[in-house]
């Protein structure tokens, strides 16, 4: 009996679990869809590339002011710990190298995705949510333009095009920050910074994996953005709902995803 | 059935989901040509009904014929294709926010024909004039007020000559002025267009002027229909609570509830 009474409290535990655990394995399903279906009526943003230069500029143009301040910040903060660590062994001139590995394999791709999901990919959820909150979404269907081709597939190839570029800039700008740190403020020798990290510093192994990385985190972001805005319930709670979950959703994905390809990318074979 | 109908409904049921049904049953016909009223208080089905027509949503049961098109299991290019031939008003007006008054309208010209810009200026401008705002053209939706707004959205949805235009509670939340000012743009341009126009709208007294035929809902069913002169004496209790706009009828003032007297009851025993 006791048992009987047990089972009966976590049965119904179970099977919130269990419609929990479903909703979110549908939903995973509902995205894969979408994503297909957008990728195969791509033709009109790439065809009519002037409606995807447009999404550049709100999407990569306009995030430009955070990264490259932000790049310059983290490069700056690396000079001054990696100064402080690599003059206890006394290889200080290798500071250009710490910077720049730092920069192009990791720190540039992934914090510039996070800027890049919290700036711009919040502002692509709310927008096509709010248009379809305004029954915009609706109106073009009813002129016969599809929405998916017209809204959202130009948003997101300006968010793929746009993500591996603002990365680029952001480790520039952050190994132009660590140099102002290292050499102009504590005095590395210049020669040594600049060409250590020519060096070490390989177009394939580091850059590339570098690229790829921002890639994968634009589409990525780009995905996630579109596909929570078209989903968003049509009210304001909906809108914020969804603009929220694109920023906690993109910024777990990039980190997750950043594991999964540094383990692919940097396995021993590749170590120097 | 006839021909001549724009718009035929046979039989139609739809419910949103499997135990809730909208629409019970429904047969209509729609003439060309005619501007037709559907009329009922909120929640009686008559938004999901235009829904039917513009092919958003399928007929559980039933079939539609919208210009001479079956609207049931039509996807894709062949539902596209009809809606070419059709133009909407949302409540709101629903234009592009990110895009001038000029842009919207020329917005389903770009879409869908090859034409060059001076002749979608011209076309635009014609459009824009109709509903009186060629020297609108410049505003963004912003700048526009709630009648202006309408207003354009008017002229984007006939800016390809559509031959059906619906239109979903194209009144609301507007001025006296604005409210007679579309009014009469819905008829003027539906008798322009050689158009059919269907309205969806709970604004009796303005809609019985201007339309041709009239059809009320309660509960997903058609309660009365006819002509406006036949519908403003008619003696059936429904039409004539909302003709009348009697805040008690057929439709009760009062949300089911338990008795009043045993409400309060049970409040005060728990206080």
């Amino acid at each position: 009996m006791a048992e009987g009474g047990r089972t009966g409290g976590v049965a119904p535990l179970l099977e919130r679990l269990g419609g929990a655990v479903t909703a979110r394995i549908w939903r995973l399903g509902f995205a894969s869809r979408f994503f297909g279906y957008m990728l195969l009526h791509s033709g009109t943003a790439l065809r009519r590339f002037q409606l995807t230069i447009r999404e550049i500029y709100f999407a990569g143009v306009q995030s430009l002011i955070i990264i490259l301040v932000s790049g310059l910040f983290v490069g700056m903060v690396l000079g001054l710990q990696g100064y402080d660590t690599l003059q206890r062994y006394g290889s200080s001139e290798a500071l250009g190298i710490l910077v720049a590995l730092s920069l192009v394999r990791e720190l540039g791709p992934v914090v510039a995705g996070l800027l890049f999901a919290s700036r711009a990919g919040s502002a692509i959820t709310a927008e096509i949510g709010l248009m379809k909150a305004t029954e915009q979404i609706a109106a073009m269907e009813m002129m016969a333009v599809d929405p998916i081709a017209r809204v959202v597939a130009p948003r997101f190839w300006a968010g793929v095009i746009s993500m591996p570029l603002l990365a680029a800039m952001f480790s520039a700008m952050g190994i132009f920050g660590g140099y102002l740190v290292g050499v102009k403020l504590i005095g590395v020798d210049e020669g040594a910074f600049w060409s250590q990290m020519q060096a070490s510093v390989d177009v394939r192994e580091d850059i590339l994996n570098g690229v790829i990385k921002s890639i994968v985190f634009g589409v990525a972001v780009t995905w996630i953005a579109v596909f929570e805005g078209y989903d968003a319930q049509p009210t304001a709670e909906g809108v914020s709902s969804a603009t929220t979950r694109t920023v906690v959703t993109s910024s777990l994905a990039i980190l997750a995803l950043d594991f999964v390809l540094t383990a692919l990318m940097f396995t021993g074979g590749n170590a120097r | 059935m006839t021909d001549s109908a724009a718009v035929e409904i046979e039989r139609l049921s739809f419910g949103y989901d499997s135990g809730r049904p909208v629409l019970h049953d429904i047969s209509l016909a729609m003439p060309r040509g005619k501007v037709i009223g559907i009329m009922g208080q909120s929640g009686c089905g008559k938004t999901t009904l235009l829904r039917i027509i513009g092919g958003a949503r399928q007929p559980d049961s039933g079939t539609a014929r919208v210009l001479g098109t079956l609207v049931n299991g039509l996807d894709g290019d062949a539902l596209y294709a009809l809606r070419r031939k059709m133009g909407m008003l949302f409540q709101f007006g629903a234009l592009f926010t990110d895009m001038s008054v000029y842009d919207n309208v020329a917005f389903p010209l770009r879409e869908h024909t090859d034409l060059p810009d001076e002749l979608i200026r011209d076309l635009v401008l014609m459009k824009l004039e109709a509903v009186g705002l060629r020297g609108a053209s410049r505003l963004t939706p912003a700048e526009l007020s709630g009648g202006m707004a309408r207003r354009v959205a008017l002229a984007r949805a006939i800016a390809l000559d559509p031959q059906l235009i619906l239109y979903d509670e194209p009144f609301t939340a507007l001025d006296p002025i604005s409210f007679a000012i579309i009014a009469r743009l819905i008829r003027r341009l539906n008798d322009a267009l050689g158009a059919t126009s269907v309205i969806v709208s709970h604004d009796v007294k303005e809609c019985l002027d201007i339309v041709d035929y009239m059809v009320f809902m309660t509960a997903g069913r058609i309660v009365a229909e006819g002509a406006p002169e036949a519908m403003r004496g008619s003696s059936e209790p429904f039409v004539s609570q909302f003709v009348h706009g009697q805040s008690d009828g057929p439709i009760p003032f009062h949300y089911p509830a338990p008795a009043y007297g045993d409400d309060l009851a049970v409040g005060a025993a728990h206080g």
